[in-house]
């Protein structure tokens, strides 16, 4: 489904991505892990055309979205949650939700869309009139997914989700990606700094260190590796 | 009324682009001198109107695509340059193509003041329908910008591309169209103003100030700020005229301008919160 | 014998290079034209602008379409000095910058509190509505048709004969010399540092006690002066003073110029001066060559300001300046081993002057 193969990200001189190959299949759910500066979020980034990537190749259901530009990735069932969540804060909650599906023609599944997201996430609809701005760390993430799914997506990738969320409120987040990928199918690359809460709800995980896939395997595997843990991961 | 379309076209490229058009007085001179040359080969009012607005959508298109769009990755400095130096081009290509004598610009309704009563007051049918224009297109920019996906998907354009981008919209487009309507808005306001100021390649360039401080005043956030900052303009300015001399007209401009910063530096309409960092 | 310590003293270094400079230029008037030096002046009165501008937008970040208007300042206040006092010339020359740099601390107070498009606005009011000024208070400031302005007379030990326009070129360049001499020590000290600290980022400049606002007037205040100090030569070089004279083309146009130049450097404001004064004669020329008739010919010029504005921020966003800096690193790093050699030639010592301001592109931030 989803293959990347030997993908090189650099700013100036400095290389982020020493050519990483991964290959992810349908409906799992893959962490990205590793320390800071590693690459995760570079490799998120290069995947939806938000940086260029020197070389190498990411090919997603057969098209090659290495060539295209952000806006037409989307258009290809791949969906971004960035780093930092990415809300608007200038618009109001509703309209960043609507945001997240305007580019799908079908009006009348774009209203039901809208209405699943708000049944998903109760407390957005509560706030729907009110600015992005006024929401909390844990309801903007929630509203940052949610306009993501808005897309109606095959591929969500989710750039540490749990960044700045009280305990309580990552282990909610991570129960939801869970339950995303059970209930719709869907296929999740998960970058975290936090490996133990992304590890128990994922089937595999990638370990990222300066830049290259130190280990690819079962999400297991990885959890039960002390040395990988104790070295990489931080726990 | 005529300063707050101007100010207006250049809050709707603000908000659209983050780019404040110094060029925007300049292309509303040339739409007006194109609605000009329609009138000349004898072409009525309304034609002449059509044809100029469509030649500001499509200029303020290309001027989007070939010009600003190198530089609106750049520091604001460079965008800035690049339509002062736009203003200077159009201004000079206008007085190349049609002289840089003065032309006067025919006025669809009687300008001269309505009867009340017994009484004339300075209100002309003209200056009703420059009224009526100005708050039709104002209306319509707000419906756009507050209830139509478009005006969402141009809005978050402007606050965020990247994130725009990411959840699908062709942002660039959206640069591009919201170029192309300020540049509509502002020929509207070019064609407006021109039977009461006569039409020369220079002479926007008073307009555009009164219209940026208008914008300012207002807040270049705010279409509504625009409105009002455009109306107040006007009405402080003739007041200055009339009590201290034309000359002082921009003078004026400038001492409101820097009163009004000085006690509000966002202006007085800005709603959104100033994020510094 | 100097040490080359005391020779690697900014202050001495720019003060070396100036004087260098100013003999050289000197000794090049006499064999100028009377017309040649007459254009001398008018570069120089760009130049002296141009730095300042350079100063305020490419090292405090602030943008200023206004200072055509300082220019009109100082320019106004060398005629009216002229023609009521007979003062010696450095003090005209240097009440006309003060009197700017008092302009340059309004509207300074108000620039302030302002930022990017909103500064632009209030010194684009200012650029149009103060020339106006001159028209409301016709019986002093002479109107539209404006106020003669006398050329300096040679001092007498010259002799009676001295070309006048040779003198004015003199002063001229000891005008540029003593400018850039000044601003070439005030962007190496710690005003300038503290300069670049607030155009790169406000708050983290304010958290490091550097007080914002009064940074800011400073500059202003600085870029004003010149400003008015360019204005002043240039009345003295034209001979005349009026409104039409300091339209917002010559806001634009001194804007053109430092953009051109290169942003925050002052070998970049030679540049520009120099292109401010040749780049109309070229059109003009190009347009006669064309056979083109009066009204596009005189507006041709207008046209290539807006062209070479254009162009160059999108191609070369540093300016010329920038290309010949980076002609020169290349240069040096085939060449160059050991450190040390300074400029000496005529063609390299500008950008010897220049090299403390290198900060255009803002590679050192903090």
């Amino acid at each position: 489904m989803l293959e990347v193969s030997d993908l090189r990200v650099a700013y100036g001189a400095v290389s982020a991505l020493d050519g990483v190959s991964l290959s992810v299949g349908p409906g799992v759910t893959t962490a990205v892990l590793g320390a800071n500066g590693a690459g995760k979020t570079s490799l998120l980034r290069a995947m939806t055309g938000m940086v260029r990537a020197k070389s190498g190749r990411v090919v997603w259901k057969g098209t090659e979205l290495t060539r295209l530009a952000s806006e037409e990735i989307v258009r290809q069932g791949v969906a971004h949650v960035p780093e930092g969540r990415g809300v608007i804060q200038d618009l109001t909650v509703e309209d960043n939700l609507r945001l997240g599906g305007l580019w799908r023609s079908d009006r009348e599944d774009r209203r039901k869309a809208l209405e699943e997201m708000y049944e998903f996430f109760p407390a957005l609809r509560e706030r729907r009139r009110r600015s992005a701005y006024t929401l909390s760390g844990g309801e903007r993430q929630m509203l940052a997914v949610g306009r993501a799914l808005m897309a109606r997506p095959e591929l969500l990738l989710l750039d540490e989700p749990s960044l700045g969320l009280a305990p309580i409120i990552v282990a909610q987040i991570m129960e939801l990606v869970a339950r995303l990928s059970a209930d719709t199918g869907l296929t999740v690359l998960l970058v975290e700094q936090n490996a133990r809460a992304a590890l128990s709800i994922s089937e595999r995980a990638v370990v990222l260190s300066l830049g290259k896939v130190v280990v690819e395997g079962a999400a297991a595997d990885i959890a039960a590796d002390e040395e990988l843990r104790h070295h990489y991961l931080g726990f | 009324m005529v300063y707050a379309a101007m100010a207006m076209a250049l809050v709707l490229i603000w908000r659209a682009t983050r780019v404040v058009n110094f060029a925007q007085g300049a292309m509303a001179m040339f739409s007006t001198y194109v609605a000009v040359s329609v009138i000349d080969r004898g072409g009525d009012y309304w034609e002449a109107l059509v044809v100029a607005l469509a030649f500001g959508f499509v200029a303020g298109a290309v001027v989007e695509r070939v010009l600003v769009r190198p530089v609106e990755s750049k520091p604001p400095l460079n965008a800035v340059i690049v339509t002062l130096g736009l203003l200077i081009l159009v201004e000079s290509a206008a007085a190349m193509i049609w002289g840089d004598s003065v032309r006067s610009y025919p006025a669809r309704f009687s300008q001269t003041g309505l009867k009340l009563g017994s009484q004339r007051v300075a209100l002309s049918p003209f200056d009703l329908y420059i009224i009526g224009a100005v708050l039709v297109v104002m209306a319509g920019l707000v419906i756009l910008f507050r209830a139509t996906s478009l005006g969402l998907r141009m809005r978050a354009s402007a606050f965020e591309p990247e994130v725009a981008r990411l959840l699908g919209v062709r942002v660039g487009r959206m640069l591009t169209l919201g170029w192309a309507l300020a540049a509509v808005v502002g020929s509207l306001g070019g064609i407006l103003v021109a039977p009461k100021v006569f039409l020369d390649p220079n002479n926007m360039d008073d307009v555009l100030v009164y219209a940026f401080t208008a914008a300012i005043v207002g807040g270049l956030d705010s279409p509504v700020g625009a409105l009002v900052g455009g109306v107040g303009m006007g009405l402080s300015l003739s007041y200055v005229g009339g009590y201290l001399g034309y000359s002082l007209e921009t003078v004026g401009a400038f001492v409101i301008l820097i009163v009004v910063l000085m006690v509000r530096p966002e202006g007085l309409f800005t709603t959104t919160t100033p994020r510094r960092v | 014998m100097l040490s080359a310590g005391f020779l690697r003293r900014p202050l001495v270094r720019h003060l070396v290079i100036a004087v260098v400079l100013v003999v050289v230029l000197f000794l090049v008037t006499g064999i100028l034209s009377s017309y040649n030096n007459f254009q001398i002046a008018l570069i120089a009165s760009y130049v002296i602008a141009v730095a300042g501008l350079s100063l305020l937008t490419g090292l405090n970040g602030q943008i200023s379409l206004g200072h055509g208007a300082f220019m009109a300042v100082g320019a106004y206040t060398t005629a009216l000095l002229e023609t009521h006092q007979h003062w010696p010339l450095a003090l005209v020359l240097a009440l006309s910058a003060v009197t700017a740099a008092a302009a340059g601390l309004v509207t300074g107070l108000g620039a302030a509190r302002l930022r990017g498009p909103y500064l632009a606005g209030a010194t684009l009011a200012l650029a149009v509505g103060l020339p106006e000024l001159t028209i409301k208070f016709t019986s002093t400031l002479g109107g539209e048709s404006g106020l003669p302005v006398n050329p300096p007379p040679p001092v007498s030990f010259l002799g009676a004969s001295f070309d006048p326009n040779r003198y004015l070129a003199w002063v001229s360049i000891l005008c540029v010399a003593v400018t850039l001499v000044l601003l070439a020590n005030l962007v190496t000290s710690r005003f300038g540092r503290d300069f670049r600290a607030v155009r790169d980022d406000e708050i983290a400049a304010s958290l490091s006690g550097i007080r914002v606002a009064g940074n800011q007037v400073l500059a202003f205040v600085v870029s004003a002066a010149c400003a008015g100090l360019g204005g002043a030569i240039y009345a003295l070089a034209t001979g005349i003073v009026n409104p039409a004279g300091f339209t917002l083309v010559l806001s634009i146009a001194i804007l053109t110029g430092t953009v051109i130049g290169g942003l925050g450097t002052l070998a970049g404001a030679v540049w520009g001066g120099i292109l401010l004064v040749y780049l109309p004669r070229w059109s003009e020329s190009l347009s006669n060559g064309f056979k083109l008739n009066k009204v596009v010919s005189s507006n041709l010029s207008l046209g290539l300001y807006g062209v070479v504005l254009i162009v160059v921020i999108l191609a070369f966003p540093a300016g010329l300046q920038g290309g010949v800096r980076q002609a020169g690193r290349a240069l040096r790093s085939r060449f160059m081993s050991g450190p040390g050699s300074s400029g000496s030639t005529g063609a390299a010592a500008p950008a010897g002057v220049s090299t403390p301001v290198a900060s255009g592109g803002g590679g050192e931030t903090s």
